[in-house]
């Protein structure tokens, strides 16, 4: 690991200032970041600890949430008004990692963790445009059954791998920024981005910018809302594809609906192909499977995914029906 | 600001490259506390920061300052054992012991959480005081792998220990 300075910032105006070098590093719980750091894949000469900056998790005035970005993730889903009011988000975040890394890890932390990929990871062995742009990508043919089926480029098939992020993005979350010029607030769907030619640019933030914080807008839909993951063991594996959901069904009819998948995409991908082919249309699981698969069409696999569509479709479909179910 | 771990107070190493689980073994000669994989996947190097359990691995040591460290050297008195010690032995829950110290750490913080009511991934109802089930414990002790295959054990020594059964 090469060296680096170490300051913890008491407020986010100076987290700000403390951030603005551009080889400083904002560094939350250390999960993903200390990591990555210590393979060589991040360098940063300046690390300002942002885990002192807030951790409220507040109603808004509206009715909504404002949760801090250095709250834990474990203390998120733990928090009655979540676990109330949005239990998509705490069954997401309970589905993640481990106790120790819940524990560890912030809000802020989590929606900047990046790719799993093994080629990313691997500095020495294999070609990354993530990595290193114009390298080439080795997980386009190699082994790549946890890639991404959705918005893929030619330059990078990589998946974001949160799981949070997804009743995040369904729930229409907004996301706190701040920075040395000012601060500003985006939606958590126009936060990540598809990979295009430039795979190494994830986000829309500004060199320096700094979460500080998510806030929930109110959603009496979400209270009926679910997570189901899919994955290769029963507990602490990344998602193969993953599914938040909320449904309001009335006289057999769907009259709203949120749709968001994880490990399908660059980004957590929010349904919204599916979201409208549904309002309005019977509760029935063809019709749901019909939407679904109308989501996916656009799906391109690669040598080890091609199942990853199909199990996307048939999940949303059996999500939606036992939502439908405990509203019958 | 200190480090406080096991109760005394211990500067934050100059280089701010060392990791706690470093400083502990390395530096400080606790070396209870294992390293598994050193990248997050094994909960080895499982120790109770400010009572919550974490991975001393991906921790800087210089985060650390101003926190409460405590590993598995301070659980116990000399000659005596933590009562989830003695329910290891009652349960063989180890083999080669190399995960030991990190499953027993985790395994306290667990208690805690679930006397606090701490929903997991398992519980049927978010809402619901979750039950110290065997499938309540297997989900929460996944961040402690055992390479030998002690698993059985493990999660009867906690199980017993969750429910004050011993
Ligand atoms: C073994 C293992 C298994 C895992 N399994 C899962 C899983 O199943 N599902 C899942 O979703 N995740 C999983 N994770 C990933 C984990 O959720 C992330 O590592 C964690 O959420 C990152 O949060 P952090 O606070 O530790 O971030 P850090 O590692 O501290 O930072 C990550 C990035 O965010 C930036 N950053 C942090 N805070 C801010 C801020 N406030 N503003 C701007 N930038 C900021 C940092 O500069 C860095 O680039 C796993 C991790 C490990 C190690
Ligand atoms: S998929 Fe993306 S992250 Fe993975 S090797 Fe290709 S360019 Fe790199
Ligand atoms: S050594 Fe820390 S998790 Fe494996
Ligand atoms: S007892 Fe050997 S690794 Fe668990």
């Amino acid at each position: 690991m090469e060296l680096f300075t170490y300051e913890r910032a008491h407020n986010p105006e100076a987290a700000v200032i403390a951030g603005a070098p551009s080889r400083a590093k904002f560094l939350g719980g250390g999960t993903n970041l200390v990591d990555l750091m210590r393979e060589g894949i991040e360098r940063p000469s300046a690390l300002v600890d942002v885990t002192g900056l807030s951790q409220t998790i507040v109603e808004t005035a509206e009715g909504g949430l404002l949760i801090g970005a250095a709250a834990s993730n474990a203390a998120v889903a733990e928090h009655r008004l979540v676990r109330n009011r949005y239990p998509a988000l705490s069954r997401a975040i309970l589905a993640g990692a481990s106790a120790q890394i819940r524990n560890m890890a912030t809000v802020g932390g989590n929606i900047l963790q990046r790719t799993r990929c093994r080629y990313f990871y691997d500095v020495n062995g294999a070609r990354c445009n993530k990595r290193d742009p114009g390298q080439g990508c080795d997980a386009i043919g190699g082994f790549n059954r946890y890639h991404a089926v959705l918005g893929t480029s030619s330059h990078c098939i990589a998946t974001h791998p949160s799981d949070m992020c997804i009743p995040l993005v369904a729930f229409d979350a907004i996301v706190h920024l701040a920075a040395n010029g000012g601060s500003r607030s985006i939606k958590l769907a126009e936060l990540h981005r598809d990979p295009g030619d430039t795979p190494q640019i994830e986000t829309a933030l500004d060199p320096g910018e700094l979460i500080t914080a998510i806030e929930l807008p109110p959603l009496a839909l979400a209270r009926r809302s679910a997570y189901r993951k899919v994955r290769d063991r029963a507990s602490y594996a990344f998602a193969l594809i993953s599914v938040a959901a909320a449904l309001h069904v009335d006289d057999n009819r769907v009259t709203d609906v949120r749709l968001a998948l994880g490990g399908v995409a660059h980004k957590p991908w929010r349904a919204l192909i599916a979201e409208r082919a549904l309002v309005g249309q019977p509760a029935t699981y063809d019709t749901f499977l019909a939407a679904a698969r109308a989501e996916l069409r656009a799906a391109q696999t690669q040598r080890d995914n091609a199942f990853k569509p199909e199990l996307a479709a048939r999940t949303i479909a059996a999500v939606l029906r036992t939502l439908a179910e405990e509203q019958a | 600001m200190p480090i406080i771990i096991n109760g005394h107070d211990v500067a934050a190493p100059a280089d701010p490259r060392v990791s706690l689980l470093d400083l502990l073994r390395e530096r400080l000669d606790l070396t209870g506390t294992k390293k598994g994989c050193n990248q997050g996947a094994c909960g080895a190097c499982t120790v109770l920061i400010d009572g919550q359990r974490k991975l001393s691995c991906l921790s800087l040591a210089v985060q650390c300052d101003g926190h409460d460290i405590t590993t598995i050297e301070a659980i116990s008195e000399v000659d005596s054992l933590h009562p989830l010690q003695a329910a290891f032995i009652e349960t063989d829950g180890f083999q080669c012991g190399y995960c030991t110290p990190g499953q027993i750490m985790s395994g306290i913080a667990l208690r805690g959480e679930m006397q606090r009511g701490a929903p997991s991934h398992v519980t049927p109802r978010l809402e619901d005081v979750p039950e110290a089930s065997n499938e309540e414990i297997r989900e929460r002790m996944s961040g402690n792998i055992c390479r030998c295959g002690a698993n059985n054990g493990i999660i009867e020594a906690i199980s017993s220990y969750v429910r004050g059964t011993l």
